[in-house]
């Protein structure tokens, strides 16, 4: 095998220049939220590093995270997987199959021990030994566990492999549960959503790779630079909401102009997420833009909170609100959801001592 | 003596698929043997739910044909309640699954197809000007200078000699299975870089009306996304994403596709095909098709208004359409002979999904396992049947479909793919007509995507902004019991939803999906599946730790295993209860 390169030497052959690695970076750096100055540190260490090597194990999953990172923009999955890491394993894009690719999973853990990424997208089948999903011939359970083993980090892509996600919802028939559940002596950034805002996965990913270390964390374990605001906090029909300008219905005079969908159920008060800044694909629109109110889907236990339709004041199970009520009465029951957001987002922060 | 081949993970696929195929002394494949190894539940999950919130639920059987379980759902709630939609949700809908073929083909094609044909090492060994003068002769792309192919090279070079190989690590380069020379390589491998380029842009179609993708947003009752086009209005200038700005992103996107699939991905599959003609004489599933139907332009309940049409081909005859009816407890079964669950009356029946059972019954051996047990149940994938015959569905399903009730513009494109390749329409009864079907169904319905535009932007501009109809939206204007079924053509084949609503919640939930079509296992007369059926028709491997030719053919189906395989219930209790109404 020849000389292994860093990054730095393949983006000199590539024509890209110093120049060039301190402007990547320096986006890094701006939807990380990090200080200006961390630019030039982090293309220092983009320079240096031989490229990452990332593992990526699919488990109890529909691939909607796989597709959601082809979609980012910045850096871009081609950008990825040239320059940035080194996709050691991951099923839905690796060339071979059989043998070949467990082959392959085996070389990368044993040459990169103890400093490999391993990336999980949905969550691990427990009952009966785990039976209901299986790879290889082996359970996803075994094969988590074997691959953790020499990892350095962990990343749980989506909210199945975050916070147990669909397979988790009632009854969970499988016994699925989050990889938290199962790899306690490793660090773990969840990276949650359904699926996760492409930006948000490529972002972190890049992170990791250029700083060697986890990113500031809330208490759920997401970036806070993803994670630190409610889509109600940002959103740009947040001025309806105070103003107490509702969407009655999906296709009123208030939801074809743009009113605030709190009535017709939008879960973006109480959901912490970069829908409304980031945007999706490309920051074209984001759910909310679009029409439909937010389902919540990056908070644990989503699919059980008791209704998507349902505003929020008895999204979980407290007094039943009437749709269509006083759009003073929502504006009320909004500020308070809105607070308790508020106060947990405090509570998050005070955590980690700030 | 006989040997059993392994493979898997099948990787560069949706989901979990397993495949262990026997081979005499030649190499020959004489037996092969298709295993889903993973579920869920989620129908399970969705028992005692909102209907209107199902949707959300099923869609997330799949993230990479993503929306079709979501259309299926709302058109089975719809169809439940009888609920009419606005002829704008019918063509924002139109918009959103032509949107969704075309981005999942070239996907497909180049993405989890290629490398079954493309060799990414030979590539190094071109020469750019030759493969800019080949590219030129194909296609009027304008990516196609020696500069850019030069440049396209370089990165290639510097990333193998880089030695991480990353995604390619391991390959079968250099396999005397791969034939293209070096220039075609070359340009295969630029525009798989391209196509994660493109399809990137044009994903935001679904962006706009359903806000984000993947699992764009859906509604029951019509789309959930207002036309704001009024500047004036109240709200200021930006109101929603469907306003003027919005619906220009959808035209750009539109036409983007259409140029890609004619200047690249069409050309690329007829270059790449006539490389391979021996693929076009291998690999037939089992010579019948089935197709549910989709497009419609007046809704669901015209079926003359659909641009798919519904029928099933029996043993190649193109001439006899046979009409399929999703109600009808004797067409529609699934049999579990093969899979790891049980039926009441004996794993021997055959069940219609109204009254099908779900209860899981693992009895495959114990993880970890070299080799499954095929004489036994090897599988979480059922056996649907329809009348008893084992049915392909999918691109060549559907294109076979259209060419029989004689679709001109399919008649011609068939035509004209078949006669540059100089090869009769038998052909494409193969894994390599199978991968050409998928390109020339992407063409037409590419074609009908500005229609479709068209139309709305005239009902927009008559004044038409309707796109939600708010009649049966509540709960308490249902009726106390009500069951319907909602299909549709997803990109991988035939697909259709069965809901039962009771009290305003669903009491039962049931899919019968494309992949389960195709990648079932065995049926109670010991028939193979489609997949099973292709590998056993003329593959012999090369190298069996190289099973290059395996692939081949099971990418040529596009498998989508997750979809495939989302039933359980393991506490052994009864799902479907259902009558035919």
């Amino acid at each position: 095998m020849s000389e292994q390169e860093t990054i730095g030497e393949l983006l000199v052959k590539r024509g890209i220049s110093r120049r060039a690695l301190l402007k990547y970076a320096g986006y890094l750096a701006s939807v990380m939220a990090l200080p200006p100055t961390s630019s030039t540190a982090m293309a220092q260490a983009l320079a240096n590093a031989r490229r990452q090597s990332v593992i990526w194990l699919s488990f109890q999953e529909c691939t909607g995270c796989t597709e959601s990172l082809t979609r980012s923009f910045s850096p871009t999955i081609e950008d990825m997987i040239f320059d940035l890491i080194s996709l050691d394993y991951h099923e839905t894009l690796q060339a071979v199959s059989g043998y070949a690719a467990e082959e392959a999973r085996m070389q990368a853990m044993k040459e990169n021990k103890g400093k490999y990424v391993v990336v999980v997208d949905g969550s691990v089948s427990t009952k009966d030994g785990g039976v209901y999903s299986a790879n290889a011939g082996k359970t996803n359970l075994e094969t988590l566990q074997e691959t953790a083993k020499d990892a350095l980090a962990l990343i749980s892509v989506g909210t199945c492999a975050a916070f147990g996600g669909i397979p988790h919802a009632k009854p969970n028939p499988t016994g699925a549960v989050p990889v938290s559940d199962i790899i306690t002596d490793k660090p773990i950034i969840n990276i949650p959503g359904c699926p996760p805002i492409a930006e948000a996965i490529a972002g972190t990913v890049a992170y990791l790779v250029t700083f060697g270390k986890i990113p500031e964390l809330d208490h759920l374990g997401r970036p806070k630079a993803f994670f630190g605001d409610t889509i109600h906090d940002r959103c740009y029909r947040r001025p309806f909401y105070d103003k107490g300008l509702f969407a009655k219905s999906f296709d009123d005079e208030g939801a074809r102009n743009g009113w605030c969908l709190y009535e017709v159920g939008c879960k973006g008060p109480v959901t912490y997420n970069a829908c409304a800044t980031l945007k999706w694909n490309g920051g074209v629109s984001f759910p909310i833009q679009s029409g439909h109110g937010c389902l919540g889907c990056s908070e644990p236990d989503f699919w059980d909170r008791g209704g998507f339709y349902k505003p929020l004041s008895s999204w979980t199970g407290g007094n039943a609100a009437i749709i269509g009520g006083a759009a003073a009465a929502g504006a009320v029951v909004g500020a308070a959801s809105a607070l308790l957001a508020r106060r947990r987002k405090a509570s998050a922060s005070g955590e980690k001592g700030s | 003596m006989n040997e059993r081949i392994v493979v898997d993970p099948i990787t560069r696929i949706e989901g979990h698929l397993r495949i262990e195929a026997e081979t005499g002394s030649d190499g020959s494949i004489t037996g092969a043997y298709s295993s889903g190894t993973m579920v869920r539940g989620i129908e399970l999950i969705l028992k005692g739910r909102d209907p209107r919130e199902a949707w959300a639920f099923a869609q997330r059987i799949c993230g990479v044909c993503t929306l079709v379980h979501g259309i299926a759902s709302v058109r089975a709630v719809e169809n439940a309640l009888d609920y009419k939609i606005p002829p704008n949700a019918q063509l924002i809908r139109n918009l959103m699954i032509a949107a969704q073929y075309v981005h999942d083909h070239v996907m497909h094609f180049y993405h989890l197809h290629a490398l079954d044909w493309v060799d990414v090492v030979s590539a190094l060994k071109a020469d750019p000007a030759a493969t800019s003068q080949l590219a030129q002769s194909i296609s009027s792309w304008p990516k196609s200078s020696p500069g850019y192919f030069a440049d396209t090279q370089k990165k290639l070079k510097n990333f193998v000699e880089s030695g991480q190989l990353g995604i390619f690590a391991n390959g079968f380069w250099g396999n005397p299975g791969f034939k293209l020379p070096p220039e075609a390589n070359l340009m295969a491998v630029a525009h798989y870089l391209e196509a994660l380029a493109w399809q990137r842009e044009v994903v935001k179609l679904h962006t706009i009306f359903g806000g984000k993708n993947p699992h764009p947003n859906f509604l029951v009752g019509g789309a959930p996304s207002p036309i704001s086009v009024d500047s004036t209005a109240s709200s200021g200038v930006s109101a929603t994403a469907v306003n003027m700005t919005g619906l220009g992103q959808v035209k750009t996107v539109i036409d983007s596709m259409k140029t890609f699939v004619e200047q690249v991905y069409l050309p690329d599959t007829l270059a790449i095909a006539s490389f391979y003609k021996d693929w076009f004489a291998r690999g037939e599933g089992v010579g019948n098709f089935l197709t549910f139907g989709d497009f419609p332009e007046k809704g669901m309940d015209d079926p003359s208004s659909w641009l798919i049409p519904s029928g099933a081909i029996l043993g190649r005859d193109l001439n006899t359409i046979h009409p399929v009816d999703l109600n009808d407890p004797e067409q529609i079964q699934e049999f579990v002979s093969h899979s790891w669950y049980d039926y009441s009356a004996g794993k021997d029946r055959g069940l219609h999904p109204y009254e099908g059972e779900t209860n899981l019954d693992y009895t495959g051996p114990k993880p970890p396992y070299e080799q499954l047990d095929v004489e036994q149940s090897y599988s979480w994938l059922k056996s649907p049947r329809w009348k008893g015959n084992v049915m392909e569905v999918g691109p060549l399903a559907r294109v076979l479909m259209l060419y029989a009730k004689g679709h001109e513009p399919t008649k011609e494109l068939a035509g004209m793919a078949l006669s540059k390749l100089d090869l009769p329409l038998e052909a494409m009864f193969s894994t390599m007509g199978r991968t050409a079907a998928r390109t020339l169904e992407s063409k037409i319905i590419v074609d009908q995507m500005s229609t479709w535009y068209d139309n709305l932007i005239a009902n927009i501009r008559g004044g038409d902004l309707a796109v939600h109809n708010e009649d049966k939206w509540e709960p308490s204007s249902w009726p106390k019991e009500a069951r319907g079924v909602g299909f549709m053509e997803a990109p991988r084949g035939a697909l259709a939803h069965w809901v039962v609503i009771k009290d305003g919640k669903i009491d039962n939930y049931q899919a019968v999906v494309p992949s389960t079509w195709n990648a079932g296992p065995r049926d109670a007369q010991g028939q193979p599946g489609p997949y099973e059926a292709a590998l056993m028709d003329r593959h012999t491997l090369y190298d069996p730790k190289q099973p290059l030719e395996i692939q081949r053919t099971i990418h040529s189906f596009d498998p989508c295993i997750a979809c495939a395989v989302h039933v359980v219930d393991p506490d052994g209790e009864e799902l479907m209860k259902i009558q035919v109404r």
